[in-house]
């Protein structure tokens, strides 16, 4: 079977898939990538429906090695990445013969860079899904020695790359209202809107805390709430007053006033905001919301006609003979960075 | 029962608006999800509507309902905006929460008694003692109060399979703490305002660590069935020492520590 050797990877790489929704009257949280349009696009690349699970790396990559012939694909957070000693395009898919080396250094912009596999990784499922859940011994720990088997795949292989939507630098993300947000003046939450904040390092698959200049938020009246269902996305008002984003690990109940929910398809935009990038909210009614939704979802679904053949240069292919050149066009353009 | 209830809003002297909310209440959550809050705080009335109106969501197999779950006093449900909008959806909560005084709904049925084992010594509940201080008992008099009779599970949550329960007598009214603390483990038994839990997995918690289960309230090892309790089982603790619940985590591969399960 065909599979991905880890010589060495980051702390926090791990399978993520779309995750296991469904679970929470059991108190088990979905889970699944942080960035799941870098999902959508991985398999848009290698030519096979979403769902798959891939590697996610947090801010570092690691050295792979293919274990027979094998069609990856790099999304999300672009990382510098040498096949065999060869630079290679971001947001592209590449074949890696037998033994051939991978080599994804650290994340350039954003935080989640994405491997995925043609096949996709043949991991145990557990609900469902093949994400994994660490905190809670849900899937394995990657490490040093270990191999990612891969699913049958079609020995048949373009080299495409992909324009992305860049959703490494934050920006404004939409929110709609939530439980609790009525519980915050309009005055606060006009406040919160003309706020910039920027992502604290306290942040990992959980949750992510937000940092800004100013007075801490507050609801009008202090509360109690009894503890009740989050969801990712949801953003909540910790008892420092600072915003707290619930990432797809987050815990399934919680109790501290929530001013808002993060639409799904802006989720990406904070998972991978970098450290000083500026992050603005703006809430839109749930008939705006589910509109700006449909608007991604159709995105999604077109996503193919963005892709492009992938132009490989040859003066920089170690071994000719082992390369297969796409119509015989040549560019110095592609090998080095990827188009954001 | 009436439906839907608005929000009174007032005007506070600040000018703030404050809320006195009227229940049960229906609140859309995110882009896809209602809550019905049946109250504000906790009680047993509404912890049993909130099941029942949980499991009559479930009887309705309405199209369209992709998960439907249940937290002390509140119902949740996501759905698909595309098979029904939020307006259709709220007026089908509403409809169906107006056929019954869900306050009066029995508890769920297959319900069951799990006698666990617990160890309260000093090295297995690190915050017993404080835990009782705040409580006006000695050790002694808090371990015979904890034993004494069964707790309902009235939530499952925060982490997967993790049961909250209760309730305590009243004495154990006691707080959560200002300062987290780090990390307690998995099987750890915490408390606070009048309910237990038992930790699926090391976390971090508010609540004071008091004695110490080999009890898997999740277990990934066993996929067809990882959540060992649902809302509305009952956990009596027994206490144990220290060398019985050693002895009982070494020679347990169930998951179950020692506990001991009968039918209600």
């Amino acid at each position: 079977m065909a599979g991905l050797k880890i010589l060495s990877c980051g702390a926090h790489a791990s399978i993520q898939d779309f995750g296991r929704p469904g679970y929470l009257a059991q108190g088990l949280s979905k889970s699944g990538a942080a960035d799941c349009l870098a999902l959508e696009e991985g398999a848009v690349l290698l030519g096979q429906v979403s769902g798959d699970g891939a590697l996610e790396m947090a801010g570092f990559g690691g050295v792979f090695q293919a274990q027979g012939d094998i069609k990856i694909a790099l999304t999300g957070a672009p990382m510098n990445a040498e096949l065999d000693g060869t630079p290679v395009a971001w947001n592209a898919a590449h074949h890696l013969p037998d033994g051939a080396i991978l080599r994804l250094g650290g994340v350039r912009a954003g935080t989640y860079a994405y491997l995925s596999v043609g096949g996709g990784f043949d991991t145990e499922v557990f609900l469902k899904a093949r994400a994994a859940h660490r905190a809670i011994g849900i899937g394995e720990a990657l490490a040093a020695g270990g191999t990612l088997p891969i699913g049958p795949h079609e020995k048949s292989f373009i080299g495409q790359k992909l324009d992305v939507e860049d959703r490494f630098q934050g920006g404004s993300i939409h929110i709609v209202a939530s439980v609790q947000t009525d519980l915050f003046s309009p005055a606060e939450r006009a406040r919160f809107e003309n706020t910039i904040f920027t992502r604290d390092i306290r942040a990992n698959r959980m949750g992510i805390k937000l940092d800004f200049e100013g007075a801490p938020f507050q609801i009008s009246n202090q509360l109690k709430i009894l503890s009740e269902i989050i969801v990712p996305g949801d953003i909540q008002m910790t008892g420092d007053g600072r915003p707290f984003v619930l990432m797809p690990e987050c815990q399934s109940t919680g109790g501290y006033p929530r001013i808002g929910t993060v639409l799904p398809s802006d989720l990406p935009k904070i998972a991978q905001a970098g450290l000083d990038a500026a992050i603005t909210f703006k809430f839109l009614s749930l008939e705006q919301a589910l509109e700006y939704e449909n608007r991604y979802t159709e995105r999604v679904s077109q996503l193919s006609d963005r892709l492009h053949p992938l132009l490989q240069d040859p003066h920089k292919i170690g071994n000719l003979l082992s390369f297969q050149l796409i119509g015989g066009v040549v560019s110095a353009s592609d090998a080095g960075d990827a188009k954001q | 029962m009436a439906g839907d209830a608005t929000p009174e809003t007032v005007k506070n002297g600040d000018g703030d608006v404050q809320q006195r909310l009227t229940y049960p209440r229906i609140v859309p959550v995110g882009l896809n999800g209602f809550l019905v809050q049946f109250s504000g705080g906790l009680n047993e009335a509404s912890n049993r509507a909130a099941l029942a109106f949980k499991a009559a969501i479930d009887q309705q197999a309405w199209r369209g309902i992709e998960e439907t779950s249940s937290t002390l006093a509140s119902s949740f449900l996501r759905f698909d905006t595309a098979a029904l909008t939020h307006s259709q959806m709220r007026a089908r909560l509403a409809e169906l929460l107006g056929q019954h005084d869900w306050y009066q709904a029995a508890l769920p049925r297959g319900r069951r008694l799990f006698m666990i084992p617990c160890a309260f010594d000093a090295a297995n509940g690190p915050q017993l003692s404080h835990a009782a201080e705040l409580a006006g008992m000695d050790r002694a008099t808090a371990i015979q109060s904890l034993t004494a009779a069964p707790l309902r599970v009235m939530a499952i949550g925060y982490a997967p399979g993790q049961p909250y329960a209760g309730e305590l007598p009243p004495a154990w009214d006691i707080p959560r703490m200002e300062q987290v603390n780090p990390k307690v483990p998995g099987g750890a038994l915490v408390v606070a305002i009048r309910q237990v839990i038992i930790f699926a997995a090391d976390n971090p918690t508010g609540w004071r660590h008091i004695g110490q289960t080999a009890f898997q309230c999740f277990r990934p090892q066993q996929p067809d069935n990882p959540f060992a309790l649902r809302p509305g089982d009952e956990l009596q603790l027994q206490s144990v020492s220290a060398e019985q619940l050693f002895n009982l985590k070494s020679q347990d591969h169930s998951g179950d520590g020692g506990a001991l399960i009968r039918a209600l």
